[in-house]
């Protein structure tokens, strides 16, 4: 695409992409259209369900993790060795390649066009590339299982010199295609993220001003901010310790005696790989909190039937918590030891970052107040994630303290902390978020009551899971081990606990299942939806068509008149003003874009005549 | 890890203040139209082509590569067994090709906003033949550290000659992803002959040339073992 010429008319900004149909890059056969999509929402249903399929794979590993720890001895399937690349394969797969991929890749990619008034992204083939390296990362991911030695087993973290050693599960084959696959994952994200961050600066419908965005794309757009700065960490560390594994280097190998032999390597710093992996390891949390905080706050204003509180506020924590999230990555590293002045910086940033945190939750909860609360699945699923989140904030102000962090680092105290704010949390929000736009993906509803099933079983039961282990870390249970025998001071009791935890991790596996038929048998068989069935002022809603056709708004653009959150507006006939109906006395835009922008540059004024509200409006 | 934390600072530094010039006096849920006031102070899109800002924002990200990759460098420096680069003297010739290959950008640059095309074509092709030609030198630095025996094995025995292959692979990498964009943009000047039509393509490559060559020279100075030593002592001091 190519960029039109622009005026210093206010008319003008923010468009600064034509609206072109003929430049979309329409698909002539199967193949272009399904396989080798450039259409935004197609790739953000691809990268969708692939991040879903590989996230079962995740929830299968976490599984029999819990086989292990609840009931031991009663299978053969998990031994000591590939426990250890469970528990690496898991969270890798889980952080990377479900969280990032689903909320960046699958979200960002669907509602950043529709809901920023835009055809499609402004590099469609950089789009669809991008996806294909995600699906080349995910299948070098997978065959790393099926190397001799399979999958590393060094953690998630994948931290030297253990991960290379030879005793450690997978140090040699599957620890190369992992470390190949983070490679490219960057690389197709970064190609991702760039259309990303240049479609919401350049590519905004007239009127979609940046403070006319939804919470949604500001979450995001930050998020992906974060990642372009962030993932070239990943990057450069998995490169530096393919070359340690191959090349013989050592940037992250000290001298090191394995298994009785001086290995060849010397002098290199394993700190400086956990400086580097966790520079880009606590961006990461963020990466996928804010499109979560972002989508959440959408999701409570729709259902609430109010404005979001704190518009302003809200924008602004976002952006606090993304520069701060920058300054924190240390707190990783308490237990490896550093200078206490080091230590004392990292622990008060940490704590800073509360503060906008905080905010945003006590604007979520002033939405609620005295709002018109409708109780449907993706509001059980926003409330609930405003629950676990603060649930899950609480006890990081425990681990980000370098004193009270120190004897908990190593705990299944960590294990239940990280998990609330970063697993239950963030994946609430994808399942409210699903339940929400399902609608506008397939035309029809998901089924209320298998849905209402699926959030309590999920709510309550990953509850069970990750609140006792609160009080295992707490009594000094260690976190990453296969099993517990000769441990005095571990009581009989925590045995009884973690079976416990399995059979609640069973039935909340057993209902993603119900999810999984949900969005199956709905797809033909749910309740039609009409095209704005949640009664929402965001423009994915407004679309001409539902499932929108490919170039989202039929032959015209929409044209923004007001922010994202006119709800219940006093003397407004109905409770919702859709960003694109014009305020009463301004007549709407008929004309496309082109003309519009045409007759800006020809310097003839835009003299509509008047026209009430009421017969302008769309609904 | 300073480095890299002071360029995301002053990135996001950047950002939050024009966001803060274009957001500061704007109350969006007051009713207001498209044609107030409010969106002129707050559209917040840049005037230029989209391909500009997606080379601004990928710079951004590519000098967040090389600042966390010196970043390594100099804490891998503070390490006991840290012993100075065998610096390969064609990396001087190396340098030059590519300022050459820099300057013959900025003339197909000067060409396209003066409309000459033959001038253009023949400056994009110069520029890639150097860009080539620094490219080879680049393999030919490698391949005399390995007949000195600083590759396989014993790479480990200097851990500022591993930084050279790091610091080298990379660059190349960008390189090469400049000389795939400037060979599509040489091949359209050739079929085309309007230099008209690709005059933001060469601006935006001169761009990118610019920072190769900047970059480089960074990297290429911090090899150099006096530098090197004087950067080694400071971080002692």
């Amino acid at each position: 695409m190519s960029a039109v010429a622009h005026d210093e008319s206010p008319y003008a900004p923010p468009a600064e992409v034509p609206d072109n149909m003929a430049d979309l890059a329409h698909g002539h056969g199967f193949w272009s259209t399904y396989v080798f999509s450039q259409d935004a929402k197609w790739i953000g249903l691809q990268y969708g369900c692939t991040a879903l399929a590989v996230g079962l794979v995740g929830m299968v590993l976490s599984l029999l993790m819990r086989v292990q720890l609840g009931f031991p001895g009663v299978t053969s399937i998990v031994n000591p060795s590939n426990y250890l690349q469970f528990v690496s394969m898991h969270g890798l797969i889980m952080v990377v390649y479900l969280l990032t991929a689903l909320f960046l890749g699958g979200f960002g990619n669907y509602l950043i066009p529709l809901m920023i008034g835009a055809r499609d992204m402004v590099f469609p083939k950089m789009n669809m590339l991008s996806y294909w390296l995600y699906v080349v990362a995910v299948v070098l991911l997978m065959v790393s299982f099926f190397l001799p030695g399979g999958a590393t087993g060094g953690g998630w973290t994948l931290y030297p010199p253990a991960v290379i050693l030879e005793g450690t599960p997978g140090a040699g084959a599957g620890l190369i295609m992992t470390l190949v696959s983070l490679a490219i994952f960057v690389v197709g994200f970064t190609m991702g993220g760039l259309n990303f961050v240049a479609t919401i600066l350049q590519a905004r419908t007239r009127g979609m001003t940046l403070l006319r965005l939804p919470l949604s794309i500001w979450g995001i757009f930050t998020a992906t901010v974060l990642a372009l700065l962030a993932f070239p960490a990943l990057f450069v560390a998995a490169i530096m310790m393919m070359m340690d594994l191959t090349m013989g280097t050592s940037f992250f190998m000290p001298a090191i005696v394995s298994k009785g032999q001086q290995l060849a390597y010397n002098g290199g710093s394993p700190i400086l790989y956990q400086h580097l992996f966790w520079y880009f390891g606590h961006p990461e949390v963020y990466i996928v909190a804010l499109p979560a905080f972002g989508i959440v706050s959408d999701l409570i204003a729709v259902n609430a039937r109010k404005a979001i509180f704190g518009y302003r506020m809200m924008i602004w924590a976002i952006l606090i918590i993304g520069l701060l999230s920058f300054m924190v990555w240390a707190h990783h590293m308490f237990v490896s030891g550093m200078n206490v002045y080091f230590g004392f910086f990292f622990a008060t940033t940490t704590l800073f970052i509360a503060i906008p945190t905080a905010l945003k939750v006590y604007n979520w909860v002033l939405t609620l107040w005295r709002g018109d609360i409708h109780f449907t699945v993706p509001m059980l699923f926003a409330i609930g994630f405003v629950f676990s989140f603060v649930n899950g904030g609480l006890s990081g102000l425990f681990l980000g303290n370098a004193p009270a962090d120190v004897p908990l680092a190593h705990t299944m105290f960590v294990v239940a902390h990280f998990h609330m704010v970063m697993a239950v949390s963030p994946v609430l929000v994808l399942f409210g978020a699903i339940y929400h736009w399902y609608p506008k993906i397939t035309g029809r509803f998901l089924n209320d009551t298998l849905g209402k099933i699926h959030f309590w079983i999920t709510f309550v039961g990953t509850y069970c899971i990750f609140f006792p282990m609160h009080y295992m870390g707490y009594l000094g249970v260690p976190r990453r081990y296969y099993a517990f025998d000769n441990m005095q001071y571990i009581p009989d009791s925590m045995h009884a606990l973690n079976a416990f935890i399995s059979l609640s991790a069973f039935a909340v596996a057993l209902v993603q299942l119900v999810f999984v038929y949900n969005m199956f048998v709905s797809r033909k068989n749910g309740k039609p939806a009409g095209s704005n069935p949640w009664r929402a002022t965001t423009l994915e809603w407004q679309t001409e068509h539902t499932p929108p056709t490919h170039g989202n708004f039929g032959a015209n653009l929409p044209v923004v008149y007001r922010w994202a959150y006119d709800y219940s507006v006093p003397g407004a006939q109905e409770d919702f003003l859709p960003q694109n109906q014009p305020p009463a006395g301004v007549a709407p835009e008929n004309h496309g874009q082109g003309t519009m922008l045409l007759d800006l540059i020809n310097g003839r004024a835009m003299a509509a005549p008047a026209e009430p509200a009421a017969s302008a409006g769309h609904h | 890890m300073a480095a890299p934390l002071l360029l995301v600072v002053a990135i996001m530094f950047v950002t939050v203040a024009w966001l803060f010039r274009q957001t500061i006096n704007v109350q969006p849920w007051q009713e207001a139209g498209i044609g107030s006031a409010e969106n002129s102070s707050s559209g917040g899109s840049f005037h230029v082509p989209p391909a500009a800002v997606v080379l601004a924002i990928f710079l951004a990200v590519a000098t967040s590569l090389f600042a966390l990759s010196v970043a390594a460098y100099f804490m891998r420096m503070m390490q006991g067994d840290w012993s100075g680069f065998v610096f390969p003297n064609i990396l001087w010739a190396n340098t030059g090709v590519l300022i050459v290959s820099d300057l013959a950008m900025r003339s197909a640059r000067n060409a396209a906003r003066r409309g000459e095309s033959g001038a253009v074509r023949n400056a994009l092709a110069f520029c890639g033949a150097c860009t080539v030609l620094f490219l080879v030198g680049q393999v030919h630095a490698w391949q005399q550290l390995n007949s000195q025996g600083f590759f396989g094995g014993s790479v480990s025995s200097s851990p500022s000659n591993s930084f050279f292959y790091l610091f080298t692979a990379l660059h190349a990498a960008h390189v090469l992803g400049g000389f795939f964009v400037l060979g599509r943009t040489t091949l359209r000047v050739w079929r085309d002959a309007d230099a008209a039509r690709v005059r933001v393509n060469v601006e935006l490559c001169t761009t990118y040339w610019h920072y190769l060559l900047g970059v480089w020279l960074v990297l290429v100075a911090l090899l150099v073992p006096a530098i090197s030593e004087l950067c080694r002592a400071r971080l002692f001091s």
